[in-house]
């Protein structure tokens, strides 16, 4: 295999990506398609013809569940071998993450991302020796349940304002946690908590707190909209004894812990999502190919073909990202030291590189998800509403995905605030990439571009090329006139944050459909090349007209006429005639009733 | 024991719809998801299972194109110890006696005691595991469901018949079974099997290293050609049901009341 590069956290706003730099599902080994294989094989045996009884909250099956999915591994991906978990690559992580989530139904898959994810991750990135001998290798074979404790009644999206306390006792062997969390998944179930609080009332810490120690207990479950198989409690401390060898990582260190093990979950959520959607094409296609209305099945017409077309677009997209974000968490994560694996402190640099790239794959897919979930209620009509059907618990079981793991209001300010913090601290050359942008335009108007005719991608290069400059051209304007101030204007912060996410969703798709088109027969690149002429022809317009709102909001009226000149000149958007391919990839949507690539 | 398993990589039912191609001469083959053959996979989990019990080894064989390695590698994974690879470009288009013979010749190089395959292939006619008996001269049961040791060298074997009793029979070893489903529930394939098999060399074998003549298989060896494929036209009283799988059972379950099958 090519060796892929490694390139920086948001790096890619500023630098040209090839091709061979990154990773792509197309090159999953055999070793990772028979993983994916053996989580379906879980998955169509235990959890898909079980889905009622899941719903019902029966803890006993889910905690066979749990113990099933320990035997086979699929709880110990990213624990270390020599603790009891498996040691995989995030490749084969978020194969697993995609198909556990790859049922008409979210709750175990909810239950087991947090499981594996935010409740087991802790442990394996920032627990010492002790912690991890103690508690990893019964988190992997689902003995345990874990649970992750960070949301307050007034800590939601503003995590550390957290009201929860820990006091050391007089003796100083443990520490006497009080206060109340609350939405935890797995609460009720769960055997181990990893649990924020605050020492002396300021610095902010992570526990981890077995289920037995004295003083925990859990209030009512939640009566949620969906994912209703899943356990969601508050989970209270009163005078709950943890021992100060259960301190993880160090006191007043609980920030790194909760930020860096969100990012990754983040990105798991990512894969999770890109499961539903797969299942959304496929449950689209098979009604849409029985149902007949006027006499055709109803795959026949145009807007049903757009639909199917549509939401397999978005999915190739949503695959794109988390699958290139997973191999570059790899890469990165390889290239750490022996020592550097031990050192949390380490570990939570590396994790954070990324930070802008994970809220990416979590807002994208999520929105990805809810987009395919209602679109394939759409295709159910007046059955895709009634809950005799299993797309009308997909639809509300989707939904939770935009709220947990930082809100995708949260995510989009993070990207943004993450971004303008690593280029005034020099890490990220934004500012010097923006400065050339400056220059350019100040040597007048932007020439316009040549239309690249050459090379069957080359006008999408072009587009991605162009929207990295607009975003740059846009993002200095808005520095520039509101230098600190910019981020009390959170609509301009969103602008500029769904600029980057489209740059990167672009870029993602475009770099894996030209990589397809090297290796692959015509067919099969035809069909990636279709998705990604369409993906980009549609969002070109929406970067451009982000780039136009921004400038609007912060520079003079008479500077907008030669601005928006420039945007348009640098861009030089043509559209496309998209109704044909978009066919294209429907017909074989129907043909084959399940997601095309 | 010595276990020799015969498995088969098949267009996996429960991931496609089988429909005939355009000309009718195949089925249609784009696109197609391939897994292990369903009754092949209870055939390996059984002789897992023996050779937990009873010791020795078990052996995955298939033969195919260079795919096939896919469904010999989860098998492994699944649990048996080796697996062998037929395949040549001669052995494409080969009949049932075709692959029984090159079998026939694997087996031949091993020391088995006992050679398993499942009952009928989702593709196949259910032939290979006769004839694969036959030309070893070996006593052959069809459609096992159950399996037990008794006595040196003697085989105590089980079979459904009509009325849903049961039929135990005694055979002597070497002996070729084919193994009906239900006779196990098959394991699942966990991430530590996939890792331990993942690098593990699988011989390939060709027609040279079987030592069989290339014009006894493949297309030049075949006595059975398949001449066409089509959709048989609807004939007189037959109605097929349509609409989501709801539906069709509601429709089901109303024709056979109508007609007095259920009550």
């Amino acid at each position: 295999m090519e060796k892929r590069k490694l390139f920086g956290g948001g790096e890619f706003l500023i630098t040209e990506v090839a091709p061979e730099h990154i990773f792509v599902p197309e090159e999953m080994t055999q070793e990772h398609q028979m993983i994916y294989d053996a989580a379906m094989d879980f998955v169509k045996k235990e959890i898909q013809p079980n889905l009622d009884r899941i719903e019902e909250k029966d803890e006993a099956y889910a905690r066979s569940l749990f113990r099933t999915a320990g035997e086979l591994g699929l709880n110990g991906t990213d624990v270390p071998e020599a603790y009891g978990g498996e040691g995989m690559d995030k490749i084969s992580t978020c194969l697993v993450t995609e198909a556990v989530a790859t049922a008409a139904g979210a709750s175990f898959a909810v239950a087991h991302g947090a499981h594996t994810g935010i409740g087991t991750l802790p442990i394996v990135y920032f627990g010492n020796e002790d912690q991890k001998k103690r508690y990893l290798s019964k988190l992997a074979a689902g003995e345990w349940i874990a649970a992750y404790c960070l949301t307050e009644p007034n800590a939601g999206s503003d995590a550390l304002n957290a009201q929860t306390t820990a006091v050391l006792s007089e003796d100083g062997t443990h520490y006497l946690l009080n206060g109340e969390k609350i939405y935890i998944t797995n609460g009720a179930w769960a055997d181990l908590f990893i649990v924020y609080a605050k020492v002396d009332g300021e610095k902010f810490t992570g526990f981890i707190v077995e289920r037995t120690f004295p003083g925990v207990s859990h209030g009512p479950e939640e009566k949620k909209m969906g994912i209703k198989g899943s356990s969601t409690t508050p989970i209270i401390f009163k005078d709950c004894q943890v021992p100060v060898e259960n301190v993880l990582f160090e006191v007043g260190q609980g920030h790194k812990i909760a930020f860096n093990v969100l990012n990754i979950g983040r990105y798991k959520l990512g894969a999770s999502v890109v499961g539903g959607c797969k299942l959304a094409v496929t449950e689209a296609a098979k009604y849409a190919t029985l149902r007949e209305q006027f006499g055709k099945k109803i795959c026949s017409f145009g807007m049903i073909k757009n639909k199917l077309a549509d939401m397999s677009i978005k999915t190739y997209i949503a695959e794109s990202m988390v699958y290139r974000m997973a191999a570059a968490l790899d890469d990165i994560l390889s290239a750490r030291t022996e020592e550097e694996v031990q050192d949390p402190a380490a570990n939570a640099r590396t994790i954070e590189e990324y930070a802008v790239e994970c809220s990416i794959a979590k807002i994208f897919g999520s929105e990805t998800l809810d987009f395919c979930a209602d679109e394939l209620v759409q295709i159910y009509g007046g059955n895709g509403y009634t809950a005799e059907y299993p797309v009308e618990r997909m639809y509300r079981d989707a939904r939770i995905n935009r709220i947990f793991e930082g809100t995708n209001e949260i995510n989009r300010l993070l990207i943004a605030a993450t971004l303008f913090r690593r280029a005034m601290k020099g890490r990220l050359a934004l500012l010097e990439a923006v400065e050339q942008v400056q220059e350019m335009l100040n040597r007048g108007a932007p020439e316009p571009q040549k239309t690249p005719d050459s090379g069957p991608l080359a006008l999408q290069d072009h587009y991605l090329k162009a929207g990295k400059k607009i975003f740059l051209l846009a993002a200095g304007i808005a520095a520039n006139q509101l230098m600190m101030a910019l981020e009390q204007e959170q609509e301009v912060v969103a602008l500029l944050a769904d600029m980057v996410m489209e740059i990167y969703a672009m870029e993602s798709g475009l770099l894996r459909a030209q990589k397809v088109l090297k290796k692959k027969d015509g067919t099969t690149a035809d069909y990636h090349a279709a998705a990604v002429k369409v993906y980009i022809n549609d969002t070109l317009p929406g970067i451009l007209n982000r780039a136009k709102q921004v400038v609007a909001f912060v520079e003079k009226k008479d500077q907008l006429p030669r601005l928006y000149g420039a945007i348009d000149t640098l861009a030089g958007y043509q559209p496309m005639d998209t109704i044909p391919l978009r066919r294209f990839i429907a017909d074989k949507v129907i043909k084959g009733k399940k997601y095309p690539f | 024991m010595e276990i020799l398993v015969c498995v088969k990589r098949v267009p996996d039912t429960s991931e496609n719809e089988i429909t005939v191609n355009r000309d009718g001469t195949d089925i249609e083959r784009e696109d197609l998801v391939y897994s292990v053959n369903e009754w092949d996979n209870y055939a390996v989990e059984e002789a897992i299972r023996l050779r937990d019990t009873g010791g020795g080894s078990v052996t995955v064989v298939s033969l195919g194109p260079e795919e096939t390695e896919e469904v010999i590698r989860r098998e492994m994974a699944m649990g048996a110890d080796k697996g062998i690879h037929l395949m040549d470009p001669v052995f494409e288009g080969s009949d049932g006696r075709g692959v029984a013979a090159a079998l026939k010749a694997e087996v031949e190089k091993g020391n088995y005691d006992l050679v398993l395959t499942g009952a009928q292939a989702d593709d196949g006619a259910g032939q290979v595991g006769g004839m694969l008996a036959a030309m070893l001269q070996w006593p052959f049961a069809a459609l096992v469901n159950h399996i037990e040791m008794s006595g040196d060298g003697i085989l105590k074997i089980g079979r459904e018949i009509a009325g849903g009793n049961q039929e135990f029979s005694e055979i002597r070893l070497p002996c070729v079974l084919s193994i009906q489903t239900g006779i196990n529930e098959p394991r699942y394939v966990g991430i530590r099997g996939i890792r331990k098999v993942a690098s593990l060399e699988i011989p390939v074998h060709g027609t040279a290293e079987l030592g069989i003549p290339p014009e006894a298989v493949g297309e030049v060896g075949a006595k059975v050609k398949r001449i066409d494929y089509f959709v048989p036209q609807l004939g007189d009283g037959a109605e097929i049901l349509e609409g989501s799988q709801e539906e069709i059972i509601d429709k089901l379950i109303e024709l056979l009341k109508s007609k007095g099958g259920i009550k």
